[in-house]
């Protein structure tokens, strides 16, 4: 069958809301789209238990601390799944971390934000993992199958993570002046980076075209941003603190918030590596993998000596 | 005899909650992420027997006391823990091997008082062996790779063999809390020594250069080492800056 057939068939199956599966035919560029995407969303994941997990620690309660530490770990999982869902495409998990390593794969420009107060872990729980759903609602019924099927099962935790971070925004907005002043502070600081998430302008995103045309997304970056912040304008409330923005004002005729411009020099330059946290977040995953290597090799010895011994034996 | 089942209860409390407190620094930096996840888990079982164990504390002690206060707002002097738990992480061979010899000890200590005379406490310990029989087989897995994995490894393991195991005997030297209970940990070194002894064979791993060494104790009865101070500071420090909230 000629490569025309192919994908003509392809486009069909994807036109009919049919999965895409690791062993069908597939334009190479959707393959490169999705290994990027898919192991891009991993290293986010992993990168991500970072700014958190640095408040462990010093957790307030127990509790909290408890709930904490369950939701790193979750994302540790979310991680795992989709190195898996990437792995099915034909690069393996090792290559991917080298990638991140060297700078050649991204992660979400999020984490290279710093987590600076207990506050944070709630802003970062309602307004981060807010937008990631947005985000991943929309990729539960992307054409990858096994991408689509891992964010199934990541959507449902990720929005308990989400109710999590507002109750307990919701207790330091109900706590003395200091904790109302750590919640607005926190609000505050990730607000904008929170918009940003869902990436560039429309006019100026490079890879939405083709990502909606194999319906990889189903959304663009500019409807997915303004249904986050016609969630959060009303969240906020609930709060009793304010979103920085002096241009957030409801707009009858279009039916959304309308808010203002984001600063995308900033945008620009964390992309770019400048970001107040990139080179801390990148050193200590290069650090944790190479002060590791002496433990994967035992491990892979030991194996390999138990293999052989079965064999022997 | 109510004050010795606080003490106690607080001891196991206390080394829970600082084992899990040491293991949870290795959240986001383990060598694998599969293993990252694995410590984290035990780290997440740690900090859930802690808390049960300062409710029954607080239920003990009374007054406006809680799982928090007792964990948050008693110092250096009044932690009970073993000296073992609050040994710093290290490398990777080290914190195995300190979760393995304390999983190990968890698991006789936690059997005994499945059988023993206070209910809550026997409740709480059938609940927590599950978890406890588990980190007892993950970081026995590990010390066997370690042991008898590549030279490097063994090295390291031995070493951290060297480190840690003068701080076991104080693990069996009941304090005057647990002998008033009647629950003197001596009882349970024979089988924690088999169990130990029989993995570090097989993971090609002597113990014999160790057996006359020196004990260091003091936990127990609140003579920590310098260590403790430093995780108490981190661990104490939204609640010591932020009193009387909640969160």
């Amino acid at each position: 069958m000629s490569s025309h057939n192919l994908e003509e068939q392809f486009q069909q199956k994807i036109d009919q809301d049919i999965k895409i599966e690791p062993k069908d035919w597939m334009p190479d560029a959707y393959r490169k789209t999705n290994t990027r995407q898919i192991s891009q969303h991993a290293h986010s994941e992993v990168v991500g238990m970072l700014p958190e997990g640095n408040w462990i620690s010093r957790a307030p309660s127990l509790k909290r601390k408890a709930i904490l530490i369950a939701k790193i770990q979750d994302e540790g999982g979310h991680g795992l799944y989709l190195y898996a869902a990437a792995e099915t495409l034909g690069q393996s998990r090792e290559q991917m971390i080298n990638d991140l390593h060297s700078g050649k794969a991204k992660y979400s420009s999020i984490f290279n934000y710093p987590a600076l107060t207990w506050a944070d872990m709630g802003a970062i729980g309602w307004l981060v993992d807010g937008a990631a759903i947005m985000n991943q609602v929309m990729l539960t019924r992307t054409s990858y199958g096994p991408y689509a099927r891992a964010m199934v099962r990541i959507c449902k935790e990720e929005s308990f993570h989400q109710r999590q971070g507002f109750e307990s925004l919701l207790v330091l907005s109900k706590g003395s002046e200091e904790q109302r002043a750590l919640c607005q502070d926190a609000i505050n600081r990730w607000w904008w980076p929170a918009l940003m998430m869902f990436g560039p302008r429309d006019q100026e995103s490079t890879n939405s075209d083709m990502s909606l045309k194999w319906r990889i997304k189903r959304k663009t970056n500019d409807e997915l941003r303004q249904q986050f912040v016609d969630m959060i304008a009303e969240q906020i409330k609930v709060l009793g603190m304010t979103l920085p923005d002096p241009a957030l004002q409801w707009n009858a005729t279009r039916n959304h918030y309308d808010f203002g411009e984001i600063n995308w020099d900033e945008f620009w330059q964390v992309v770019k590596g400048n970001g107040p946290c990139n080179k801390e977040r990148l050193e200590a995953r290069k650090k944790a993998w190479e002060k590791g290597a002496w433990v994967r090799e035992a491990a892979q010895a030991y194996a390999n000596k138990k293999n052989t011994g079965t064999k022997a034996a | 005899m109510q004050q010795a089942l606080l003490d106690y209860t607080l001891s196991l409390s206390d080394n829970a909650l600082i084992l899990g407190q040491r293991n949870a620094a290795w959240c986001g930096h383990g060598p694998i992420l599969e293993q990252d996840i694995a410590i984290t888990n035990i780290t997440l079982d740690l900090i859930g027997q802690s808390r049960i164990l300062y409710q029954y504390a607080a239920q003990l002690k009374g007054g406006d006391a809680t799982e928090d206060s007792l964990a948050f707002l008693r110092s250096e002097r009044e932690y009970k823990n073993c000296l073992l738990v609050e040994r710093p992480n290290g490398d990777w061979a080290q914190t195995i091997l300190r979760q393995f010899l304390f999983s190990c000890f968890q698991r006789e200590l936690y059997t005994q008082l499945t059988q023993g005379k206070d209910s809550t406490l026997a409740a709480i310990a059938t609940k927590s062996l599950k978890e406890v029989s588990y980190h007892c087989r993950w970081s026995r897995e590990w010390v066997l790779r370690l042991g008898d994995g590549t030279a490097e490894s063994h090295t390291r393991l031995v070493k951290a063999l060297e480190n840690l195991w003068p701080y076991t005997g104080e693990l069996f030297k009941g304090a005057d809390y647990e002998l008033a209970l009647g629950l003197d940990p001596a009882m349970l070194y024979t089988n924690w020594l088999s169990a130990v002894q029989s993995t570090l064979e097989e993971a090609t791993v002597s113990l014999a250069s160790l057996t006359s060494c020196f004990m260091q104790t003091g936990g127990k009865t609140g003579i920590h080492t310098e260590e403790l101070g430093f995780i108490l500071t981190d661990l104490q420090y939204m609640q010591r800056t932020y009193p009387s909230c909640d969160w």
